[in-house]
């Protein structure tokens, strides 16, 4: 449950240019009769990195360069489909802590910041640059909420809701959070009767 | 100040308000769970010695990684033994925990947006929540429901309440009259054609007009499961007389039943109520539907052709589904065919289904299967004699489950195949690694099979005794 706190990410970006990555693409339902949540990694966007036969694509997310990589830039509408929280734990197994795109889906979205990986929703031209430099050297900084490009490429602000930030930073876990307002969900079943 | 039906149910369950710093904690009146995502949560509450919180609020099925065949001597052929453990698990985590469960003999099992209504668990002005993204179905209903996941599932196990910034509103209004042949099926996937699959991003959907005060509960189900295919957590449809009759008498049903009526018409949005955004659309514009690509925003009226690809991703699209721009979808050759899943399992798509393949057979070459929503369906159809219809077609005639719309417990279809399917997502192997799927409703697809082609039923119907 617990993941490292993230503050700043400095990495090469891995990028998947198409639009609308559903989660079918993240990992295959298929894969979702596991009961725990480890080791997911290995099947992060399984049909697009083996064949049949198991052996592996030559597709570059199976490059040691792919998988040096901690940001992820996707096409626009990253993780539409469905609530499997199986899609964020394979992307932080596979050793991804952000994910870019130019709109990112809203279960998606709220899956990765309780799992470490921070969705970054960035305007269209950074986007664009993003999409355009695969691998360049990227620094996605919390602290300041902006993504500051290679190059003369400029820098980004991002929005976050102050208090998925603050959880990533500190590492906070919301169920603690929920558990010490005990008292209060208490009082709302008593005062409704 | 006018209130919108989602600000009404919202503001009656904020157990800490939001601010700059925090969300609101909403309350849950509701927590539908399954064996796919929750078992997880359960080792949470395991590790962190906690308990749930409120098993009365809690009901739990068997859907989504459950065979819907029964081998000859009662067991039932699970895919992997993996798929068999996750559903133990299920069971034996509910019943240490003391929660209603419909598993293998109950009455109920079903899809789990299915079951809830079925069970009157569903009502309106509550707030529903389940591991999985169709939730929205429940909106139907007049409830706030939505898709979480298995972190949240703990949050609600624990604590009845989940963190939650309020979405925006967007007002979906469809006057007017449908034509002849179009369904609720193709209602929504023509507005998701509209809005674009990220459309909802970020909002919560009210379907308004008296397109949809007109439709069945079975048809509002099918318009709000697909509300997240926009991209919209949830959406929702005001209660009336039409969803208080469909819950009168089931077993949830509150005892004091005309004052909860009462209380449930006043949650409809009050005359001049702002919404964030509005989207508008005739219903007499709207024909039957079909996907052609690989999102179900890229859907076509079945009669149309399909638009050339503007750019990588639809090419990429284009080409997976092996269509043509500029080319019709109609008379492309049908592997399979699926009727079923949460979209449309419930009994008027079985009627719908048997109506088209009353009196035909399925092609040839079209392996064709119906698998109804839940038990009751099961039992309602075959008291109908649907089963029946379905079988001497050629249809196989399945147990309840998700089956094909997910394709993990094995009902699925081989690489390349074309499966015209009533199920909600058309995604690049969804129904099998390979697998091509068009979605459409129950009456395309039921015209589908018997044609082996893709057909307008419009066409069939008028050649029908």
């Amino acid at each position: 449950m617990s993941f490292e706190p993230l503050k700043s990410v400095t990495s090469t970006t891995l990028v998947l240019p198409a639009e609308n990555i559903d989660t079918d693409q993240i990992i295959p339902a298929r894969f979702l009769t596991v009961t725990s949540r480890e080791g997911l990694g290995k099947h992060a966007f399984n049909d697009w990195r083996y064949n049949d036969d198991g052996s592996e694509t030559d597709h570059p997310l199976n490059s040691d360069a792919a998988k040096a990589c901690q940001i992820l830039v996707g096409g626009h509408n990253f993780g539409c489909g469905s609530s499997r929280e199986h899609a964020p734990w394979s992307l932080t197994d596979y050793g991804l802590r952000v994910v870019i795109s130019s709109e990112i889906a809203d279960i998606f979205r709220g899956n990765s910041l309780k799992n470490g990986l921070l969705p970054v929703v960035i305007e269209k031209r950074a986007h664009e640059w993003l999409l355009d430099n695969p691998g360049a050297e990227v620094t996605v900084d919390l602290d300041a909420c902006e993504v500051r490009l290679p190059r003369n490429g400029g820098t980004y602000k991002f929005e976050i809701d102050s208090f998925s930030r603050h959880c990533l930073m500190e590492g906070v876990d919301e169920m603690g959070y929920l558990q010490k307002q005990s008292d209060a969900i208490a009082e709302f079943e008593a005062n409704r009767g | 100040m006018p209130k919108t039906l989602f600000d009404k149910v919202w503001d009656r369950h904020i157990v800490v308000t939001e601010t700059d710093a925090h969300p609101a904690t909403l309350y849950i009146d509701l927590h539908l769970i399954h064996e796919v995502t929750s078992p997880q949560a359960f080792t949470v509450l395991r590790e962190r010695g906690l308990k749930v919180r409120r098993p009365d609020r809690t009901l739990a099925t068997i859907d989504h990684s459950t065979p819907t065949l029964i081998n000859t001597d009662g067991s039932r052929p699970f895919v992997t033994k993996q798929a068999g453990k996750q559903v133990e698990m299920l069971l034996a985590n509910t019943a240490e925990h003391g929660i209603e469960t419909h598993g293998w003999e109950s009455a109920y099992r079903g899809v789990v947006h299915v079951m809830g209504p079925e069970l009157g668990a569903t009502q309106p002005g509550m707030t529903i929540v389940c591991g999985d993204s169709h939730t929205s179905t429940h909106g139907a209903f007049g409830a706030i429901a939505f898709g979480i996941g298995t972190t949240q599932v703990g949050h609600v196990l624990a604590n009845q309440s989940i963190l939650m910034r309020k979405p925006k509103t967007m007002a979906i209004e469809v006057n007017g009259e449908l034509q002849a042949g179009v369904t609720p099926k193709d209602v929504i996937l023509a507005i998701i054609a509209k809005i674009g699959v990220g459309g909802g991003t970020g909002y919560a959907l009210e379907y308004r007009g008296n397109v949809f005060s007109e439709m069945s509960m079975d048809g509002r189900m099918t318009v709000c499961n697909m509300s997240i295919e926009a991209g919209a957590r949830c959406g929702m449809i005001a209660p009336d007389e039409t969803t208080f009759n469909y819950l009168k008498g089931r077993k949830f049903a509150p005892e004091n039943y005309d004052a909860a009526c009462a209380d449930w018409a006043s949650l409809a949005t009050d005359d001049g109520a702002d919404f964030d955004k509005v989207v508008t659309m005739k219903a007499e514009d709207i024909r039957p539907m079909i996907t052609y690509g690989t999102h179900p925003g890229m859907a076509m009226p079945i009669d149309a052709m399909v638009p050339v690809a503007t750019d990588d991703t639809e090419t990429a699209a284009l080409e997976y589904m092996q269509v043509t721009g500029g080319a019709p979808m109609t008379g492309l050759r049908v592997d399979r065919v699926f009727i079923g899943s949460c979209t449309n399992a419930r009994i008027e798509d079985m009627r719908a289904a048997a109506s088209i393949l009353s009196g035909r057979k399925v092609a040839s070459h079209v392996k064709a299967i119906v698998v109804p929503g839940s038990e009751q369906i099961k039992a309602e159809a075959e008291a109908e004699g649907l089963h029946d219809v379905i079988i001497a077609s050629g249809a196989e005639w399945r147990e309840p489950g998700c089956s094909m719309c997910i394709a993990m417990n094995g009902d699925k279809a081989a690489p390349g195949e074309l499966v015209v399917s009533t199920s909600n997502r058309n995604f690049a192997g969804r129904q099998g690694p390979g697998a091509r799927t068009v979605l459409a409703s129950p009456e395309t697809a039921a015209a589908a099979a018997v044609m082996g082609v893709i057909t307008d039923a419009r066409t069939l119907k008028g050649a029908a005794a």
